[in-house]
């Protein structure tokens, strides 16, 4: 019976479906925002759906260079972790008793398994670009995890606890990590770090368009190419939800707080979508140096910060 | 017709191949993709790689040396791929049809959907030849 329940929480809500059809929504406002701020009028809500059902239809091409199995599976490894990452936080959200003890630290590691996936993925594609992307996406990795795991620290010292249950109620209790001055400096890492997490713009170096052709996912063709975008989408989706439960006092879907639930949701993406757009791409050494440098010490001082009570 | 040729028509990727041209076609077809036109109203993006791509793009006519690269682009883009020869030259090797690495237009050697005939096109004549294209499908 448990089990059942489990299966229909991950594929249907909080899991697969919901954050599958959010997650695309999501990737229809960056692209509206994109054109917005291009002048133009942009791609209909319907977008992303039309794409992903054409990819689904089309051939699927193992170049013959590749190791069929890796280059395959990578994709779908990436796309249960990013769901079970969803299921996880939205459960702990909506349902505080369904919170265990460290889930924080679990998500934190489920929600690297997709880059690690593209990794293995672009690994095993046997083309020179996508090994390219795969080497950049590994330095991209160690680069910013290091920042976002400091700043989560922040609420996690000040909640004295790993679930999300418990940081949940310290917030609801003493008011968001966003109104105090250790919370602030750890969203702004926070965003800085989920926009490399998503690989956007200035930090989209492993996919890089104009200078690696699709990087990472060059080789892609038909429904894993389907499965690669669904799995940025969903990651866009979960990113955030992530961030908005450790410091801006979580998701809701009760009465009049889903619209607050949305609103910071949009709030953030939007950040995120306007950071994209007004930022030209940095070179991997480039990107290193700002989480290494500015980003760490900033964590740094909101841990300072934090442990002084502020 | 089925649900995910009607979703090809709503997204098709495209693809640009040179294959020769003089580079006056190719500055139409950015044109085409400029804020002005904004055809990603239509889910029309321009892909760099050809494994995402729908359709293809051809300006210029066919040079020796590109032959091979033609053949082995169409072999590597995932079907159902719609081809579309922009410009004079790609059409019928226009002016230089008596250059002497010159082998011929490009439907000679790939099954191409649709001509847009210009020297360069338009580009509202490239987005109409899109258009006409998906509406065979």
């Amino acid at each position: 019976m448990d089990a059942a329940k489990y299966l229909l929480n991950f594929l249907i809500f909080p899991g697969f479906l919901f954050t599958a059809v959010v997650g695309l929504l999501a990737t229809w406002v960056d692209r509206k925002v994109t054109a917005r701020v291009h002048w133009r009028v942009g791609p209909p809500w319907y977008q992303p759906f039309a794409d992903t059902v054409k990819l689904l239809g089309k051939e699927i091409v193992v170049p013959a260079g590749a190791k069929s199995t890796g280059f395959l599976v990578a994709p779908l490894v990436g796309l249960a972790a990013a769901t079970l990452a969803s299921t996880i936080l939205w459960m702990a959200n909506l349902y505080p008793t369904a919170s265990f003890v460290g889930d924080s630290i679990v998500v934190f590691y489920i929600m690297t398994i997709p880059a690690i996936s593209m990794i293995i993925g672009a690994s095993a594609s046997g083309n020179p670009l996508g090994i390219l992307g795969a080497a950049r996406e590994m330095k991209l990795l160690t680069a910013y995890e290091l920042p976002l795991v400091i700043a989560m620290l922040t609420t996690v010292y000040k909640a004295h606890s790993f679930s999300f249950a418990a940081i949940l109620d310290y917030q609801a209790h003493h008011g968001v990590m966003l109104g105090s001055f250790s919370g602030v400096i750890a969203f702004i890492v926070a965003i800085f770090c989920a926009q490399a997490k998503c690989t956007m713009l200035p930090f989209d170096i492993p996919e890089a368009e104009t200078e690696l052709a699709g990087g990472s996912h060059i080789e892609y063709s038909g429904a894993p190419l389907a499965v690669v975008r669904l799995n940025m989408g969903i990651m866009f989706f979960v990113v955030p939800v992530f961030i908005i439960t450790m410091l801006w006092g979580g998701v809701s879907l009760e009465g009049w707080r889903i619209l607050t639930t949305i609103l910071k949701y949009v709030a953030i993406i939007t950040i995120m979508v306007l950071i994209k757009n007004t930022n030209p791409r940095v070179r991997i050494d480039q990107a290193m140096r700002f989480f290494w440098g500015p980003m760490l010490i900033l964590s740094i001082i909101a841990m300072i910060l934090a442990v002084l009570g502020y | 017709m089925s649900l995910a040729l009607k979703a090809l028509k709503k997204s098709p990727w495209v693809f640009h191949v040179n294959t020769g041209a003089c580079n006056n076609c190719d500055i139409e077809i950015l044109d085409a993709l400029t804020p002005r036109f904004d055809v990603e109203r239509f889910g029309i993006v321009l892909v760099g790689s050809i494994r995402h791509a729908d359709v293809l793009l051809i300006s210029g006519p066919v040079t020796r040396n590109v032959l091979p690269r033609l053949k082995r682009l169409y072999e590597a883009a995932p079907k159902p791929v719609k081809v579309i020869v922009v410009g004079a030259c790609g059409c019928r090797c226009g002016i230089f049809r008596d250059g002497y690495n010159i082998i011929g237009p490009a439907d000679k050697f790939i099954p191409v959907d649709a001509y847009v005939p210009g020297c360069p096109p338009k580009p509202e004549t490239i987005i109409a030849g899109v258009v006409k294209v998906l509406g065979t499908l």
